[in-house]
């Protein structure tokens, strides 16, 4: 209960937070989250994440940044360790969803058509075609998109925001919204360092930096299988911290989410 | 342009809104579809990835046929500041420079800046339609 979603609205008070305005008009308080339909879902998404044990990672970057790369070696690694599943977001083809069974994991695609951004109704929607009995981790490749997906909460524990090196290392100064949102940050292709004089790995991490942002920073390349343990690592340690969580019965929203949470409470 | 999409959330809190108003005021059901939304004020900052211009362009959009059709949509734009989690002070700061204003450390938390919110509708009801009024 607190005094800014409307929460606090019951049908014995609401009567008092109408003013009036002119003869025929009223004003209604409501100081409700716009998105608050999809933080609803997301939570419940997020609800049968817990239910069953399973870390739930939403990946963001810009197209052709590797996220598809990065989970055939993510998967390929952690085969014989863990039980994975996929939700792919693409406008249009079946193509990265194949790519991902054809490595032996499950994967389901949600053809968006012309829609910028997955939401928590599509994920909830994808989940319902899925089998999650003994799924460790499940991956949500979002669409390539460093704007919208960034304002859509799915039901995810973690972001993780992926910036290949042949893109710039000023985008998280050019993309705030979308790399304030990450809990960790991943430079990808790496191996292509050595033919690009213009990217600068600790400019990057400093940009990030600047957007108050503490996200572990770290640089690998999926196909040359550089940087990778540090990356497999901390997928590990954060599947044992859900792990403990829900030992517990407690959950993680990603940091963004919980800042702005605990904001708002605060103000209350 | 995902824009469109929180108009349309936008459009469906409001009816809610007005659904929710209707019952607990009309004791005549039959008059709760005569209430309409005349302004809408929502409150966006920087760091919300929604800007105010577009969202106001895809809100006819949204609201077509809805009973926040002939509502104004109001913004309040909420500055981007931070409070400085090393020395404390509280001060603004770009979207994408959230780093302490005094001291430049950027252990900040953002106190204002990344708002999304309805803040308040205000209702009328059609002279015509309103028995009691």
């Amino acid at each position: 209960m607190c005094d800014t979603c409307g929460c606090n609205l019951t049908p014995g008070n609401k009567h008092l937070a109408f003013k009036p305005v002119a003869k025929g008009a009223t004003a209604v308080s409501v100081l409700k989250g716009l998105l608050a339909k999809n933080d609803d879902q997301a939570a419940h998404n997020r609800e049968h994440f817990d239910r069953r044990g399973i870390l739930a990672i939403n990946l963001m970057s810009s197209p052709g940044s590797g996220k598809t790369a990065l989970l055939e070696a993510t998967l390929t690694a952690l085969k014989d360790e863990f039980t994975c599943a996929v939700i792919e977001g693409d406008l249009e083809t079946e193509n990265d969803a194949e790519r991902i069974r054809a490595k032996g994991v499950q994967a389901h695609q949600i053809v968006t058509g012309t829609a910028c951004h997955l939401d928590a109704h599509l994920v909830h929607d994808a989940l319902h075609h899925m089998n999650l009995d003994g799924v460790d981790i499940l991956f949500i490749e979002n669409v390539g998109n460093l704007v919208c997906p960034a304002s859509f909460d799915l039901g995810q524990h973690l972001n993780v925001t992926l910036l290949s090196v042949t893109e710039g290392d000023d985008k998280p100064a050019k993309y705030p919204v979308m790399f304030r949102a990450a809990d960790a940050m991943l430079l990808t292709k790496t191996d292509l360092l050595a033919v690009l004089d213009d990217f600068d790995p600790d400019k990057a991490e400093a940009h990030l930096r600047n957007l108050a942002n503490p996200a572990p920073v770290m640089r690998l390349s999926a196909r040359k299988d550089l940087g990778m343990e540090a990356w497999l690592a901390w997928l590990r340690e954060q599947l044992a911290a859900q792990r403990a969580r829900v030992a517990t019965g407690q959950s993680r929203r990603p940091a963004i989410q919980s800042d702005g949470v605990k904001y708002h409470n605060a103000t209350a | 342009m995902h824009e469109l999409a929180v108009a349309q959330a936008l459009v469906e809190q409001v009816e809610a809104v007005i659904d929710q108003h209707a019952a607990s005021h009309d004791h005549d059901a039959s008059s709760s579809d005569a209430w309409q939304a005349s302004l809408i004020r929502v409150r966006i900052g920087p760091l919300a990835g929604v800007v105010p211009d577009l969202l106001a362009s895809a809100f006819p959009l949204a609201a077509a046929g809805s009973r926040a059709e002939h509502a104004v949509l109001e913004f309040a734009h909420a500055p981007v500041q931070v409070r400085c989690q090393t020395c404390g002070a509280e001060t603004a700061a770009a979207m994408n420079r959230l780093i302490c204003g005094a001291c430049g450390d950027w252990h900040t938390q953002i106190i204002s800046g990344d708002e999304l919110l309805l803040e308040s509708v205000e209702l009328e009801t059609t002279p015509t339609l309103t028995p009691n009024s």
